[in-house]
């Protein structure tokens, strides 16, 4: 037993023991969904198969539905890419860099998050593809010669990021998968009819719990962990290599990489924070995914979100400096030119905003943390927003000006992406236990209220 | 754990043979700056740069150090509370690093081509409203300002719980480190653009704050491993154990990482775009410099980054402070390739006894304030409430 300071916060609320712990967390699976969650799942699927529909229909008639042109050549579709491989990073980075800084309070949100990331990825990896125009043209980035013995062009960042969103989704598949063996394992001994016992007992792999299983179950985690932890950087940082490897003003610039990967950061955890603040009262988790945490994560907020902020103001800076004439009028134009209300707006949200978390009371405040946590989604779809169609609409030839406007193909499709990851997000709260289980338990001695109130009293098995 | 079963640290004395060596150390730097100037007669660019980069270097030791502290502070981390007090000493060095900034002073017209106001190129111009000495030197007295400041609150803060613990401690500690962190988000940038980025006054590069930044940090890591390996095996300071030594090899290994992750960001970016504009930086430095270009990327990157691998290197002491030894100079050379080009240009760059010597002078300069300022307090902060968390820990 490690010594815990006593100034310190409990993670675990109420009087909870381990058995409540247990009762609590698998409670959603094991009872019978409830109105709301019918209704949601409803919505979602529909708006998803809108979606669907809709990209049937691009495929169908082709890019020419959209509102992209041989100026701005990418515009949505590659702005909900970027602005969805952003929010899938949370996940990650908690299990993995949190697991790495040994922050205990990363048990409670680790699982969602990682869920999201996974659910997050897939939403983002459909843009690229419907944006080739053709859905069977997604088998030429795979790295395999054609029958004209041509390659894929390994030189463009392009394919890279096929490397890196696969690698990305897999491994955090592997990662939050491997986080549930012993998880599943509980919910099947809870379990009363077969066929379920059954089925979770199969994606348990046949968890037993003995001292076996874990030393290799926490070993993996470990060597994940070690894993995942560059990954968390790499995609990002392939990512604004999409944009950065060019000689376009507003794209070509040394920053790209680490602010890229700190936006993810931020705009990750503010969709984690605008799901969990919901899911913690729908599903009775208050105990467990406590103001405490919230405020947790409202500081990464602020750290990646004041990153963010002094990466824009360098560029901004470094525009003027570098007395480029293209680099400042892309600045200028950005700020002052007609798209300027996107840039306020994402100013607005990603630079302003974050910084009331200054104050405790506000990160300690469900209700400003969720708004907030909105404002900082619409920030960040922004931040994307202005970096491609701002920095193409107007290029080196003003005669090739102009300007781009969404049709409601690209909006419904945008929208089909929400269904899709809310019809997810909505099966896994009932089919999978929405909090780590084996996790919080192995710190609820160390960090729950119940426990924290009585002296520990030393196992004489520790003292050997 | 209790508190009397964490090993007591025995308050250091700073003793006569120490101070012997350091101003032997201090003598040879002394007596390198005086043969390169009277005797070698070396280029006076070559001289004032030198005097520039080992500043540059004595600053960034107390500064990372600095940041380090308060964003640990920040992040509620305990484990390193038992060695705390060697990253505050490290800090209250700050201010010093003046002194050899400003007798670096009347080279500045070797070093920055942007002093030369009578005849400014068309590019340079473009620039004056941010380089000028004015402006520049305002800005000088402000970073200095801002983190002695810092340095010396945070620290009294730290001492005075020694003696009068209070509650609200950890609440001023945290608060105080909260201001200091974005004066320093924002400040690391913009003295790295000042000092190090307009020596190259043509060239820019969003990433180049940054990437100082972590050079900075990496080298201050590997600083506060060997003081903490030397004061755990002379007995000064027994309550460090392996697991300490074990987090900070961690960071030396995870930040040589970063390090490499923003070199390669920037030179990939500007080596795929392909702009002459930018690419000249790498050009002088790829061609004239070939060796040491080559030797920045092994020593920093690779070297710690395969033998920092295993979980046994970091927590040998002897090994892990060879290691930050290697890094440490690494970083040295870093701060070369990031001056030398510039300000001195490949026909006069060299690396002489001027080189090898003079930063044994800082060095002992950065010593001996450092074991004044940590013989002044305890060598552990006792009261500290997570200081029982910071011996009571595992690496898993």
């Amino acid at each position: 037993m490690m010594h815990v300071s006593p100034v310190r916060e409990p993670l675990i609320n109420g009087e909870k023991s381990y058995k409540d712990i247990t009762k609590d967390v698998v409670a959603p699976v094991r009872a019978k969904p409830g109105k709301l969650w019918f209704v949601g799942l409803g919505i979602s699927a529909i708006v998803m198969l809108i979606g669907f529909a809709m990209i049937g229909y691009t495929i169908w008639f082709g890019i020419g539905t959209w509102g992209v042109n041989r100026t701005i050549g990418w515009g949505w579709s590659i702005t909900n890419f970027v602005w969805w491989v952003g929010i899938g990073h949370a996940g990650t980075f908690i299990s993995a860099i949190l697991l790495l800084f040994r922050q205990k309070w990363r048990t409670s949100i680790n699982r969602a998050a990682e869920a999201m990331t996974i659910f997050a990825v897939m939403c983002a990896g459909l843009f690229p593809l419907i944006h080739m125009g053709r859905l069977p043209l997604g088998f030429f980035i795979l790295p395999y010669p054609n029958t004209r013995e041509l390659w894929v062009n390994f030189n463009s960042p392009l394919l890279w990021d096929v490397f890196a969103i696969t690698t990305y989704l897999l491994v955090s598949l592997l990662f939050w998968y491997m986080g549930l063996i012993p998880d599943l394992g509980t919910i099947r001994d809870r379990m009363k009819t077969l066929w379920k016992k059954k089925v979770y007992n199969f994606l348990s792999f046949g968890w037993k719990g003995s001292a076996r299983h874990w030393q290799r179950h926490e070993s993996m985690s470990l060597i994940l962990a070690g894993l995942a932890a560059p990954l968390v950087l790499s995609v990002h940082t392939i990512v604004s290599f999409d944009f950065a490897t060019s000689v376009i003003p507003g794209w070509h610039t040394t920053i790209f990489p680490p602010y890229f990967v700190s936006g993810a950061i931020f705009s990750g955890f503010a969709m984690v924070l605008t799901l969990m603040i919901v899911t913690r009262r729908a599903l009775n988790l208050k105990e467990y995914i406590t103001v405490g945490h919230v405020e947790s994560m409202n500081k990464i907020i602020i750290a990646t979100g004041s990153i963010v902020g002094i990466a824009y103001i360098t560029e901004l800076f470094m525009a003027w400096y570098s007395g480029v004439e293209y680099e400042r009028y892309a600045f200028m134009n950005r700020a002052l030119g007609p798209y300027a209300w996107a840039y306020w707006i994402m100013m607005t949200c990603n630079v302003i905003s974050p910084q009331l978390l200054w104050f405790k009371k506000l990160r300690r405040n469900l209700a400003f943390t969720f708004v907030l946590s909105i404002f900082i989604n619409i920030g960040m779809w922004f931040e994307r927003f202005v970096i491609v169609v701002t920095s193409l609409h107007r290029d080196y030839l003003p005669s090739s000006w102009a300007m781009y406007k969404p049709t409601w193909v690209e909006v419904a499709i945008y929208m089909g992406t929400f269904g899709l990851f809310f019809t997810l997000f909505f099966i896994f709260i009932r089919v999978f236990p929405v909090i780590a289980l084996a996790e919080v338990k192995s710190v609820a001695r160390s960090s729950a209220r119940k426990f924290l109130g009585k002296p520990i009293k030393k196992q004489s098995s520790e003292k050997q | 754990m209790e508190k009397q079963n964490i090993p007591d640290a025995v308050p250091f004395k700073f003793g006569k043979k120490l101070k012997t060596w350091l101003g032997i150390a201090a003598a040879v730097g002394l007596i390198a700056l005086l043969w390169g100037v009277f005797i070698a007669q070396l280029p006076a660019s070559r001289i004032w740069a030198n005097l520039w980069l080992n500043a540059l270097m004595f600053l960034f030791l107390g500064l990372g150090a600095l940041f380090f502290w308060t964003v640990n502070t920040l992040g509620e981390s305990t484990w390193q509370i038992n060695i705390q007090r060697i990253m505050e000493s490290m800090g209250l060095t700050i201010p010093f690093a003046i002194l050899f900034f400003v007798i670096a002073f009347p080279g500045l017209k070797h070093l920055f081509e942007w002093t030369h106001t009578e005849h400014l190129d068309e590019i340079l111009q473009k620039k004056t409203a941010y380089l000028n000495m004015p402006f520049w030197l305002i800005r000088f007295v402000s970073y200095f300002a801002l983190w002695t400041f810092f340095a010396f609150y945070l620290r009294k803060i730290s001492v005075k719980n020694d003696f009068e613990p209070r509650d609200n401690f950890l609440k001023k500690l945290r608060s105080t480190s909260g201001w200091f962190i974005v004066i320093f988000a924002i400040t690391s940038s913009t003295s790295a653009w000042d000092w190090l980025m307009s020596i190259d006054g043509h060239w820019f590069s969003t990433l180049y704050g940054w990437y100082i930044f972590s050079g900075m940090f990496v080298a201050s890591i590997s600083v506060i491993i060997l003081i903490s390996v030397a004061f755990k095996r002379f007995n000064i300071m027994p309550n460090i154990n392996s697991e300490h030594l074990h987090d900070l090899g961690k960071y030396l290994f995870g930040f040589s990482i970063f390090w490499a992750y923003l070199w390669i960001s920037q030179y990939l970016l500007i080596w795929y775009g392909n702009i002459p504009e930018e690419t000249i930086y790498y050009v002088e430095r790829v061609d004239n410099f070939n060796t040491l270009f080559y030797v920045n990327m092994t020593v920093n990157f690779l070297f710690p980054f395969l033998a920092l691998m295993t979980r046994g290197a970091k927590r040998q002491p002897l090994y892990l402070s060879v290691i930050a030894i290697v890094v440490l100079i690494g970083h040295y050379i870093d701060l070369y390739l990031a001056i030398m080009p510039g300000a001195v240009g490949h026909e006069q760059a060299a690396i002489g006894l001027l080189e090898i010597g003079l930063p044994f002078f800082y060095l002992a300069a950065f010593l001996l304030l450092f074991l004044v300022f940590f013989e002044k307090a305890k060598p552990v902060p006792e009261n500290h409430p997570y200081f029982i968390e910071s011996s009571d820990y595992e690496n898993i």
